[in-house]
């Protein structure tokens, strides 16, 4: 089983439903005796940093997610869900993220040309800086996945398992140990948002990048 | 790099497709759902579903076919038509929507694209414009383009833009269903004026007309069209496929 962490960030309809797709038990909830049963969390969101982490701190899930990623349970973040999981955010002012992940998120503005829109919004390629992350296993090098972003993480090389190119090289999936995030949306992606998504139900406790 | 996007636009009324749509290997050629899942493999980058229902009870199963697509359809979904108020916004959304695209509800109402860019935000909000050349200038028209609103469009999509608008399509009444190619001259203009991503529409007629677009306006982001899909006279594949021949940055 597969749980989606539901702390009233976004609209989950769509990432339920690709789940579903692929065959997967799937789960939405913010019970904790719930999400401890879980073979793999989904931390999604939408929306402004801030409120996003502050919804989850006032849910009491910040530090219970914490522990259950020490635990070595699979974890994965998507698009704002992966943001929460760096130290610190500068959305709108300094916030505290989850800390699993060395770095921060800044805005996309700091590093792309002035010229670029932004949103980084529709199809860009993926670069894999890593070979071989389970996440990936189903994927390959250069296939297209759906961004929507304004905010990117940064300082975070050691983690960074993809990366595509918007005026600059910008961070699309992390991985540290058995915690992952996606800044692009797998359930937007198509067939190769369903194959991470796959890659990620099968995962097991313990399977590390 | 990112990609140009190529979006399909379905128009449905009581929860099917208008307009005879004729492929092989569709079985139910006016059901969205399916026709969705057919695009979608096909290539497209996104679809929009455009709601030309008046009925109440039409707008239910304009709701319930969203939601059967959503179930099957896993790239982004934007829904235009009656959407006047944020409950229309809420209704869309919460059955799979991932954008919601407004137009006469805006002119009707010009605290819309505010509010809802507020509540959801600016990525989810599309400002969708008619517009045509009257006297010398481009004229907003409403009501699916059968009236002038007297208001001078690139200030109505500036404002619109700084009200939260995150994307606009153009619909240009004076080239759209002519086959001849984009509005290029009208698209330019508005590419001047917004930093956000803009959607060419209207008079499209065969593969070339999107390159000869994405080639003059590399502002432009996407190209929409319908009939030239659903009639087959233009294979999403075979056009992005000629994209990339040309150098225009394409999913393949």
């Amino acid at each position: 089983m597969v749980a989606i962490v539901d702390y009233g960030v976004g609209n989950l309809f769509s990432l339920r439903c690709s789940l579903e797709a692929i065959g997967a038990d799937v789960v939405v909830t913010a019970d904790e005796e719930v999400l401890i049963r879980a073979d793999q969390i989904i931390l999604p969101g939408v929306g402004a940093f801030e409120d996003a982490a502050k919804k989850l701190r006032d849910a009491g899930l910040d530090d219970f997610l914490v522990e259950v990623a020490n635990s070595g349970k699979p974890l994965l973040g998507i698009c704002l869900g992966m943001q929460m999981l760096f130290e610190k955010s500068f959305e709108y002012g300094e916030h505290t993220g989850l800390g699993l992940i060395k770095g921060a998120v800044k805005p996309i503005a700091d590093i792309i040309p002035r010229d670029l829109k932004i949103p980084h919004i529709g199809w860009n390629a993926l670069d894999f800086t890593k070979t071989d992350c389970p996440l990936f296993k189903y994927i390959k090098d250069g296939d297209f996945v759906y961004f929507v972003h304004s905010y990117s993480a940064q300082d975070c090389e050691d983690s960074v398992i993809a990366t595509s190119e918007y005026g600059a090289t910008v961070t699309a999936a992390v991985a540290h140990k058995n915690v992952f995030g996606c800044q692009f949306h797998p359930e937007k992606s198509g067939d190769v948002g369903l194959s991470i998504l796959r890659a990620f139900v099968e995962m097991k406790e313990g399977e590390i990048c | 790099m990112i990609t140009k996007r190529i979006i399909p636009c379905l128009d449905v009324r009581d929860g099917r497709v208008v307009k005879g749509v004729n492929f092989d290997g569709l079985r139910d050629v006016s059901s969205p759902v399916e026709l969705a899942k057919f695009y979608s493999d096909g290539g497209a980058d996104e679809l929009v579903f455009y709601d030309i229902t008046a009925s109440s009870d039409g707008r239910a199963l304009f709701t319930d076919i969203l939601c059967e697509t959503a179930k099957k359809v896993f790239i982004p979904l934007t829904v235009g038509g009656g959407i006047n108020t944020v409950a229309d916004f809420d209704r869309v959304l919460n059955c799979g929507a991932d954008k919601v695209s407004v137009n006469s509800g805006a002119i009707r109402n010009p605290d819309l694209i505010y509010e809802a860019s507020k509540l959801y935000g600016d990525q989810c909000v599309v400002l969708s414009v008619d517009v045509k050349r009257v006297g010398g200038e481009f004229r907003v028209f409403a009501k699916g383009g059968r009236v002038d609103t007297g208001m001078e469009a690139l200030s109505w999509i500036k404002r619109c833009v700084d009200n939260g608008a995150g994307e606009i399509v153009v619909n240009s009444i004076d080239t759209d269903g002519v086959k001849g190619g984009f509005d290029i001259e009208m698209l330019r203009a508005v590419c001047d004026i917004v930093s956000v991503p803009v959607i060419a529409s209207g008079g499209a007629g065969k593969s070339d007309d999107f390159i000869d677009l994405f080639k003059t306006l590399p502002g432009v982001d996407a190209g929409l069209a319908a009939s030239i899909f659903h009639f087959g006279e233009v294979d999403i594949r075979d056009l992005k496929n000629e994209m990339k021949k040309a150098g225009i940055p394409a999913r393949i």
